[in-house]
């Protein structure tokens, strides 16, 4: 096992709350670029809130964009760079709420980007408020009596919304213990590899921790992700297509 | 300055005939403006654009006296004969627009069957190609030879080449100029 | 270049081409489709890249990561599809990156009519999205000026490193003239420093982010930009102004038909004269010096509440009667243009 952080991730006071998911996120992306040899070349694009943070933590050349914007702000820098790997990084309100089109179009043109979408069920840097992941009877600061998924919905999820479309890769994995983390970074690097190949669309969400807005110690945070969120948000690989290459004109 | 409208049922080319003459008169240095149909004035059935030749900076792109009213159909008369200055020239086929039909006395109107003209030469899409023959024999605007040529480069330019059209330009000519 | 005919909103994608725009992201919206269908076949001639995005939002921010990448990048909307891309509008601003934004304009607040209008001068010059921004916005009156203020806008949007407005409208859009396109250039997407495109150095990483989280200086450095834009950038066309009593204030399709007036008054003796600003924002102000005997403004304008009255106002110094003459669907004929003036200028003579 590692211990020595990649060189990538700043020393500096992240702005993350303690016990948050994204640190473990960032640090497992900062280590995927290193293994893979791309900490020179990756271009980031991270959503406001939360996400934002990471521009001051990890050491990429990085946009930070509007809120739910980052998959297209993500293409249209690989179009333009097409040698670079180009990875967005959101949360769930970005990708699944104000963000949708965004998140659906991209599966539809199957893009040539990553995109990391980290789910936590809610809204973490508003202050907790409901999101379409909310869990059923999940208490938030606007479904203060629990979801109530006749008025709001069953958790989205984005393995069934993406099994229309053939795209490049999609995982899910869950930050909450060590052989979890492993096995998402596991995800994280094949969607770079894939990526980097042209692959289209390599897609990977990352089930997370928000000790803050559920009120919890971090490592019941942590546990709640395994008995909680993962029966609605099942683990594992669920996409692993190699797109045609068009013959050379 | 001259102003133009040409008018006439979708298909019968009377976009394309506006964008031969500005090409025609952009050929020889002048100013030129081809302004569409737009809006409320696209309804109606009746294609139109208004199109201006000048050696002098056009401004506005409102054709609102006209020098030459070009019409391929009678609605196309019922819309815009008021907008045509005393004086001016009104051409009509007659190949479709009834005999007797009434005209304003204070204008210039000549009547070409450009339909039988152009089915006779077996180039049913030359309509507006021997109307054109007719508008550069009973005008000043351009010269017969001028544009007859001019309306070859502008297909040639589009990689097209249809003698046929030539035909059809002298017909019209030869129907005003006997 | 030899002249061709080409119609306004062909000519701006063809000269956007020139100035070595090749990234275009957009969403179809009449009277502007045609932009996007022109640049749909012709930006893959030239080995661009061309996006039909899923919404304006998408698109405008399509083009924020293609110019944070370095590239010149264009976007092209109409009215209630400008809107949408206000957001991102003041998020390129906020992170001093350079873009092209067209807006072929039509008329009416909500969904308006496609017909012809200047309905967004409001918000295309007054910032239109949230914060502290405004943009340069110019004005082509012109086929010929649609390609050249199209080359132009993306000199300036680097020049500043900040998004620069287009405001065409649809007759511009849709007319045919002849026209020169500019010269084709190169744009190299490495040639600025402040560009993404890896970082070798991890401390020298790049953060495409509002300006002022970085930088201690940044209430001074975002007053001289706007300073230097409003000293520098004023374009305008003055026609016989410096003896008219009533001065015209036209741009686009409007001036057009306010130029025509001109000539008819002059014929008649009238003395009016016309000011055409090309750029809206900055607002022509040195325009109005000239116009030492002016008695009164008449902004001529395709909308019904004389959006540009406010502007004329303040280049004046309020020292001056300023009153509108608005049209909406119909072009404004010149005839009634004139009339107007002369009776607003007897108005104000004799001091009703």
């Amino acid at each position: 096992m590692k211990l020595k952080a990649p060189e990538r991730v700043t020393w500096t006071q992240s702005g993350f709350c303690p016990g948050c998911g994204h640190g473990i996120a960032f640090r497992l992306i900062a280590e995927v670029m290193e293994e893979l040899g791309l900490s020179d070349k990756l271009l980031l694009t991270v959503d406001v809130a939360c996400c934002s943070l990471a521009i001051e933590c990890v050491k990429y050349d990085t946009i930070m964009c509007a809120h739910g914007r980052g998959v297209a702000t993500a293409i249209g820098a690989k179009k333009v760079r097409p040698e670079n790997p180009v990875c967005a990084y959101l949360g769930d309100g970005a990708a699944y709420s104000i963000g949708m089109a965004e998140t659906i179009h991209t599966g539809l043109r199957n893009d040539n980007v990553v995109v990391i979408t980290v789910n936590n069920s809610l809204y973490g840097m508003t202050g907790g408020q409901m999101a379409p992941t909310t869990l059923p009877g999940q208490k938030t600061t606007s479904s203060k009596y629990g979801k109530d998924p006749e008025r709001c919905g069953m958790p989205f999820n984005i393995v069934d919304a993406y099994q229309g479309f053939k795209i490049g890769y999609l995982a899910r994995g869950a930050l909450c213990d060590v052989a979890n983390i492993n096995k998402a970074k596991s995800y994280i690097k094949k969607a770079f590899e894939k990526h980097m190949n042209g692959d289209g669309l390599c897609y990977v969400e990352l089930l997370s921790a928000c000790p803050t807005n559920l009120n919890m110690q971090p490592v019941k945070a942590m546990q709640r992700i395994k008995e909680e969120m993962v029966p609605y948000f099942p683990l594992g690989e669920f996409q692993d297509n190699t797109k045609e290459k068009k013959e050379e004109e | 300055m001259a102003e133009i409208i040409c008018a006439g049922f979708g298909g019968q080319g009377v976009l394309t005939t506006g964008m031969m003459l500005i090409d025609a008169g952009m050929e020889q240095g002048k100013n030129v403006l081809f302004y569409p149909s737009y809006g409320s004035e696209m309804r109606g059935g009746t294609a139109n654009c208004s199109v201006k030749i000048s050696d002098k900076r056009i401004a506005s792109p409102v054709c609102k006296h006209l020098d030459i009213l070009f019409t391929l159909n009678a609605p196309a008369i019922d819309k815009f004969e008021d907008r045509v200055k005393p004086g001016g020239l009104l051409l009509v086929n007659s190949s479709i627009v009834p005999e007797d039909r009434k005209y304003r006395d204070d204008i210039k109107v000549v009547k070409v069957p450009a339909t039988e003209i152009a089915y006779e030469l077996e180039n049913p899409r030359g309509v507006n190609i021997v109307m054109l023959g007719a508008m550069a024999a009973s005008s000043d605007l351009f010269t017969a030879d001028y544009l007859e040529s001019a309306i070859d480069n502008f297909f040639a330019k589009k990689g097209k080449n249809n003698p046929k059209n030539a035909l059809c330009f002298r017909k019209g000519v030869e129907a005003v100029n006997g | 270049m030899a002249k061709v005919l080409m119609k306004g909103n062909e000519a701006l994608a063809e000269a956007a081409l020139a100035a070595g725009c090749r990234f275009y992201a957009g969403y179809p919206i009449t009277p502007q489709t045609e932009i996007l269908e022109y640049l749909s076949w012709r930006m893959d001639e030239v080995g661009g890249v061309f996006i039909q995005a899923e919404s304006e939002l998408a698109g405008v921010n399509m083009v924020m990561g293609a110019s944070a990448a370095g590239a010149r990048a264009l976007t092209t909307s109409a009215g209630p599809g400008f809107t949408l891309k206000q957001e991102g509008i003041s998020y390129l601003a906020a992170s001093d990156l350079p873009a092209v934004i067209v807006d072929v304009m039509r008329i009416g607040s909500g969904l308006g009519d496609i017909a012809q209008g200047q309905g967004d001068y409001w918000q295309l010059t007054r910032g239109g999205g949230h914060g502290d921004y405004r943009t340069i916005v110019l004005a082509p009156a012109s086929v010929q000026e649609n390609a050249d203020l199209a080359a132009l806008a993306f000199d300036l949007a680097e020049k500043y490193r900040h998004p620069v407005l287009i405001a065409s409208d649809a007759a511009i859009g849709q007319m045919i003239e002849a026209v020169e396109i500019p010269e084709f250039r190169e744009h190299d997407i490495n040639k600025y420093d402040w560009s993404i495109k890896g970082c070798k150095d991890g401390d020298k990483h790049k953060k495409i982010q509002n300006v002022y989280y970085d930088d201690p200086n940044y209430e001074t450095y975002l007053s001289d930009k706007y300073a230097q834009m409003e000293a520098e950038e004023q374009r305008y066309e003055s026609i016989d102004v410096e003896d008219a009593e009533i001065v015209l204030v036209a741009y686009g399709v409007s001036s057009r038909m306010a130029t025509e007036a001109v000539e008819m008054g002059r014929e008649a003796g009238v003395k009016i004269g016309l000011i055409r600003p090309i750029t809206l924002y900055p607002f022509p102000v040195n325009a109005f010096e000239e116009a030492k005997e002016a008695k009164a403004f008449m902004t001529v304008e395709m909308n019904i509440l004389g959006q540009m009255v406010d502007d004329v106002k303040l280049a004046t110094g309020g020292s001056k009667p300023v009153k509108k003459f608005g049209s909406i669907f119909a072009l404004p004929e010149s005839e009634d243009i004139l009339a107007s003036a002369k009776e607003f200028l007897d108005t104000v003579k004799e001091g009703k």
